[in-house]
């Protein structure tokens, strides 16, 4: 099954989309519990079970998601798990979890539920740019699908009741990852941070808590859950925060177009270079040196490949895919090597 | 997007001659930008080219170099409130009839065992709830089933029809079509 979306790159990697530019995917996700049973942290080994096996049929009900593909996390090996994480189909805790568990995923991978994370239900649905009000009607209908099979845990006073209860009340994560390295450069970034954070959203690395901003990916997603409808969280990130941080990192490339060209296309030609001839190179130090082609292909100063080779070669030369590719467990150095080869390999063929 | 507040650090880097002479230097200049103001914040830019810029507080703030310290995380506030109330031993430990969780537990591990704990440990959990929600105490959102259900066909309809202008409008013709398909199941029903 899994070998089946190792063929594709999925719907979030197209890079097209509103804004793609600066915002490269988002997402919605809603947090669900089934009425009248244990969350997690208290339910049995056999709750647990029977929570996944029930939970497994609903959502892949063809009046749920159609054609759905479920995937055992508890049965899939490390790789396996951790390539889902690296396609953002389910978290890295649900991939470090333990007990039955999985996660159900449409044919182009737009929608996935996950199933035992920290709630019975994480429902999420992810697009490339920026397009939160089409993904609130796909999550709200795959949720409005759900609650006419299962009964799930409301209370008229809070809201759907979560395992933490700082997703009480709708439960919606609306987040939304940004490309921002023109604010890096020009050391802008921070106060943007800041801003945000006075908003009370979460500003966090690519792959969610307690992860780096590598390669100038930044996640920006809502933290307060009660008091405000779905419809006003969705509109202040899709009609203010995000348009106003997308026209400063637009302001801060037309800076350095203006004034510092030179620099910029020395900086994007020379992480082409390094991209191209290493022997050896990290999944950190590729992401860092696509930031700037990205940018480039973008302002159209970078022709050597396009957008959508980009995301494809960001996606491959993750330590999962790159090993699921090769079919086999690799450890740093061999994985560096493979990776360096896998590059020159893809961008070498590629007329210029 | 707001940004109020003013820290008051004042950051001086100095490579060259020494820091007392320039900061005397420094501390002398009008604000580059209203020439008017003493020049109270100084920035020095290293990428992409090495700059030193010198403003007056007022000026500092509408360019977005000085800004309100942070504001804490959700989960900060949480551990916060958390680590507060077992410090104090200010809570009686309830336990849950249905779960078997106490709230101790609850302070512990962070995550509620039932649906019902919302409800057992209410008197402690609103206070809590109340500061990670910026001061959200009720539900405000759908409900399950509270989609279209058939008395609301026509009220639904009219919702659609109002975001189907909207998204072409906004030229999100992805969204339209989405929402055109959605109109046209409504109707034949
Ligand atoms: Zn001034
Ligand atoms: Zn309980």
């Amino acid at each position: 099954m899994i070998e089946k979306l190792v063929k594709t790159t999925g719907e979030w990697l197209k890079g097209e989309g509103p804004s793609s530019d600066v915002v490269v995917s988002s997402r919605i996700r809603l947090a669900r519990n089934l009425a009248e049973q244990p969350f997690l942290l208290t339910a049995s080994a056999g709750d647990r079970a029977e929570i996944y096996r029930s939970l497994a049929g609903e959502t892949s009900n063809d009046v749920v998601i159609p054609d759905a593909m479920v995937v055992d996390i508890d049965e899939a090996d490390e790789i396996d798990r951790n390539l889902l994480v690296e396609r953002h189909l389910i978290s890295r805790q649900h991939a470090a979890g333990e007990g039955p568990r999985g996660v159900t995923i449409s044919p182009d991978e737009t929608q996935a539920i996950m199933i035992n994370e920290e709630d019975h239900l994480r429902i999420q649905s992810l697009r490339s740019g920026l397009q939160l009000e089409l993904l609130w009607h796909e999550v709200n209908e795959i949720d409005e699908a759900l609650a006419n099979r299962v009964p799930f845990a409301f209370d008229e006073q809070l809201g759907y009741l979560t395992a933490c209860p700082t997703n009480v009340g709708t439960g919606i994560r609306v987040s939304v990852m940004l490309h921002l390295p023109a604010l890096r450069l020009t050391k802008e970034i921070e106060r943007v941070a800041r801003a945000a954070r006075d908003l009370r959203l979460a500003v966090r690395g690519s792959y969610g808590e307690g992860t780096e901003a590598v390669g100038d990916l930044y996640q920006i997603s809502n933290q307060t859950t009660l008091g405000k409808s779905e419809e006003s969280i969705i509109e202040t990130f899709s009609r203010t925060i995000i348009p106003k941080i997308v026209e400063y990192e637009r302001a801060a490339r037309e800076t350095l177009m203006k004034q510092h060209s030179s620099q910029l296309d020395d900086k994007i030609w020379r992480s082409y270079g390094l991209l191209t001839n290493a022997r050896m190179i990290s999944s950190g130090e590729t992401q860092s040196l696509l930031s700037p082609i990205r940018m480039g292909i973008h302002l159209d100063r970078f022709h050597a490949f396009d957008i959508r080779t980009l995301n494809e070669i960001f996606l491959y030369t993750q330590p999962a895919h790159l090993q699921k590719r090769l079919g086999k467990k690799l450890d740093d150095d061999e994985r560096a090597a493979a990776r360096a080869d896998y590059l020159r390999e893809r961008l070498a063929s590629k007329p210029k | 997007m707001t940004l109020n507040g003013i820290n008051p650090t004042v950051k001086i880097e100095n490579p060259l001659g020494t820091a007392k002479k320039l900061h005397k230097m420094i501390t002398k200049m009008n604000c580059q930008h209203c020439n008017k103001s003493r020049a109270t914040v100084h920035i020095t830019d290293t990428v992409p080219e090495r700059k030193e810029r010198h403003l007056c507080e007022d000026c500092a703030e509408k360019e977005g170099v000085i800004i309100k310290p942070n504001q804490h995380t959700t989960n900060e506030i949480l551990q916060q409130f958390i680590k507060q109330k077992i410090g104090l031993g200010l809570t009686e430990n309830v336990v849950c009839p249905q779960c078997g969780l106490s709230f101790q537990e609850f302070q512990v591990k962070g995550q509620l065992g039932c649906p019902h704990d919302y409800e057992v440990f209410k008197a402690q959990l609103m206070p809590l709830i109340e500061r990670a929600h910026e001061g959200g105490t009720k539900h405000v959102g759908k409900k399950p089933g509270g989609g279209t259900p058939p008395q609301n066909l026509h009220t639904g309809l009219l919702k659609l029809r109002r975001e189907l202008q909207d998204a072409i409008q906004q030229e999100n013709y992805e969204l339209a079509a989405r929402v055109r398909d959605q109109i046209r199941n409504l109707e034949q029903q």
